[in-house]
């Protein structure tokens, strides 16, 4: 809460690139406009901070307590006393570096394969352009209408016994692995990306005797490096949040990740170990979010719709 | 998957014909077409096995099994209507979708207003929107199964709960969350709108920026107050993507399944059975692949239908 004396030398120091927003400056200084909002401004940050950051700095709270603590203080955010042995204690004893590895597997794989056919696909459609892209471009975007969840069962039974190949890769990361790269959002993502980049260089480079090949690996992907972060953390972020397919295809308890096994865990552990195990599942996201904030809430923003 | 591979050997020989015929401007240059037909298609490879595999094929299957039997080991065997049969025989089915139902309504009430709210709220900040954001982002960042496991401990019945020592303060409860076939479903409700309000928040707010802002000033000299003008000016721009979210939202909750998986198992007596943990259940508990089939082509239909007549209802509210 900085008066208003303050505000004009806020304006000052950003040279007003900014549009006027539904409020203006002259708003500002009514005072009833003023202490309404301002009063609306902090019932938003005490609703962010207690829906938002304080479960999860409760599950950091109850990660390091003991049960009996949890029960006779549950509001308390501070542990009484701090047991920091409860995360190797869980570590340990719900093997959570074995699923940690496992999850770490799966997530890695799944972005490598996002990233390899998005951009070779984008790369086909956006600047090649052979004379059927854009019919197999409508094959792609048409799988966006029909949710994951509809083909779940043909897609096991595909995955179960690959057609033409006669193999099964349920309890292999490949399970995981592969169906990942069928995301017709990456691909119009790069698509876009890659068309708005002058067609003249490749039109140069070709003259200069260049393939395509090296028009791919010399041009295009160094200049591409944006949209490879932002399909990188989306695919990522995704992988690590997976739960459903991963509960299907991985019956094999030593292949799942942690998502899967938590549940599955939870039924016979103590609370409190728990509760490490899954700040563990969840420090990793939260970091990588925390870390990239901006390209993540930008990428959010500017390719607009992901559930 | 098929096409593909008689397409690469047909564009060798016949490449000259095919592009002779095609009007594209490419047309001079033959050697250059034919050699981005098969070039591109080498680009294409990875992608389409991918599709083919994971994405085209499923969904031609899906049709096929919807009225076949099948147990994996004997060769499947068409069934007709048989499978349909079986899930109208259900006396589970339409607990499911009245279910669902309940839970897309429920989502929708809140899930709805509240990401715009914050997110005009959020755009007047004059300072502190980017803290704004991650805080509201942050629950979308922990993984559904952590944030559906961390919610049931907070919903834990008795004194000792967190959300019922919370209603201890102002003299409310212990209510009996999950135990309770009447607050199961709301409990879940308010798991998911966690964990996916702020993506809609973020969204929301990319789209408030994009709002043409002369027409504030002009209502500003009219004398229209703050709220007047979210509601004729901010609300009515945004209205196309205010649509396309709800539309998402409504296909998001039709297909709900981690919260009521994890977190109650489809009870209290059946309260939060949803279609979703039907399939699962005909799939994965039962062996029917069928049947479970059988639902998912329903539940597509239904999908559809909805996605057909919201469209047809937002254009006719559009027009006007």
């Amino acid at each position: 809460m900085t008066g208003p004396a303050l505000r004009p030398a806020a304006a000052r120091r950003t040279p007003a690139p900014r549009e006027r927003t539904i409020l203006s400056p002259f708003d500002w200084r009514r005072p009833r406009i003023f202490v309404g909002w301002r009063a609306m401004h902090v019932a938003l940050f005490v609703g962010l901070v207690g829906f938002g950051a304080i479960p999860i700095v409760w599950m950091v709270r109850a990660a390091i307590s003991s049960t009996t603590d949890l029960v006779q203080r549950p509001l308390s955010l501070i542990p009484e006393p701090a047991r920091w042995e409860n995360i190797p204690t869980a570590w340990n004893l719900l093997d959570i570096g074995h699923y940690l590895v496992n999850t770490v597997v799966l997530v890695g794989g799944s972005w490598i394969v996002q990233l390899v056919v998005s951009v070779t696909a984008g790369f086909a459609l956006a600047v090649i352009r052979p004379w059927y892209g854009r019919y197999v471009y409508g094959a792609f975007l048409v799988t966006l209408f029909v949710p994951g969840t509809v083909t779940l069962i043909a897609l096991y039974l595909t995955v179960l016994d690959m057609p033409l190949l006669g193999i099964s890769l349920v309890d292999t990361p490949w399970a995981v692995w592969l169906p990942a790269g069928a995301s017709a959002f990456t691909i119009l993502l790069v698509k876009q990306f890659f068309e708005e980049i002058p067609r003249d260089l490749f039109e140069a480079a070709q003259l200069d005797g260049a393939g395509w090949f090296s028009i791919f690996w010399r041009i295009v992907l160094p200049m591409s490096k944006p949209i490879l972060a932002v399909v990188s953390l989306l695919s990522i972020m995704a992988a690590w949040k997976e739960f459903l397919w991963p509960l299907i295809v991985l019956t094999d308890p030593t292949t799942q990740p942690l998502a899967v096994a938590l549940p599955r865990l939870a039924q016979a552990t103590d609370p409190a170990y728990l509760i490490a195990g899954m700040l563990i599942a969840s420090i990793p996201p939260i970091l990588i979010f925390l870390i990239f904030q901006r390209s993540i809430v930008s990428g959010i923003g500017f390719t607009g719709l992901k559930g | 998957m098929t096409i593909a591979p008689e397409r690469l050997r047909g564009s060798a020989p016949e490449g000259r014909a095919a592009q002779a015929a095609s009007p594209t401007p490419r047309r001079r240059r033959n050697h250059r077409g034919r050699n981005a037909a098969l070039v591109g298609f080498l680009f294409l490879l990875p992608s389409l096995l991918v599709f083919g595999y994971f994405a085209w094929w499923p969904i031609a299957q899906s049709i096929v099994l919807a009225f076949q039997q099948t147990n994996l080991v004997d060769p499947a065997e068409w069934v007709g209507l048989r499978n349909f049969e079986i899930l109208f025989a259900d006396p589970l089915l339409g607990r499911a979708a009245l279910n669902t139902l309940w839970f897309t309504v429920l989502s929708l009430a809140i899930g709805l207003p509240v990401p715009l709210l914050c997110a005009v709220l959020m755009s007047e900040l004059r300072r502190g929107g980017t803290l704004a954001r991650v805080l509201a982002y942050l629950p979308v960042v922990v993984p559904p199964v952590v944030a559906v496991l961390l919610w049931k401990v907070f919903f834990n019945p008795g004194e000792s709960g967190v959300v019922n020592s919370l209603l201890a303060l102002v003299g409310l409860g212990p209510f009996p969350w999950l135990q309770s076939p009447e607050l199961a479903m709301p409990s879940l409700v308010i798991v998911a709108t966690w964990s996916g309000a702020g993506t809609a928040i973020l969204i929301y707010l990319a789209a408030l920026t994009g709002v043409s802002t002369e027409l504030y000033e002009a209502a500003e000299l009219d004398g229209a107050s703050v709220w007047q003008r979210v509601l004729h000016i901010t609300l009515p721009q945004m209205r196309g993507i205010i649509l396309v979210l709800l539309l998402l939202q409504i296909i998001g909750a039709i297909q709900v399944f981690t919260e009521p998986y994890v977190m109650t198992d489809g009870g209290p007596a059946n309260a939060t059975v949803t279609i979703l943990l039907m399939i699962y259940r005909y799939a994965f508990l039962f062996g029917n692949y069928g049947v479970a089939t059988a639902l998912s082509v329903l539940l597509a239909l239904v999908l559809v239908l909805v996605s057909a007549l919201y469209l047809r209802l937002t254009r006719s509210w559009s027009s006007r």
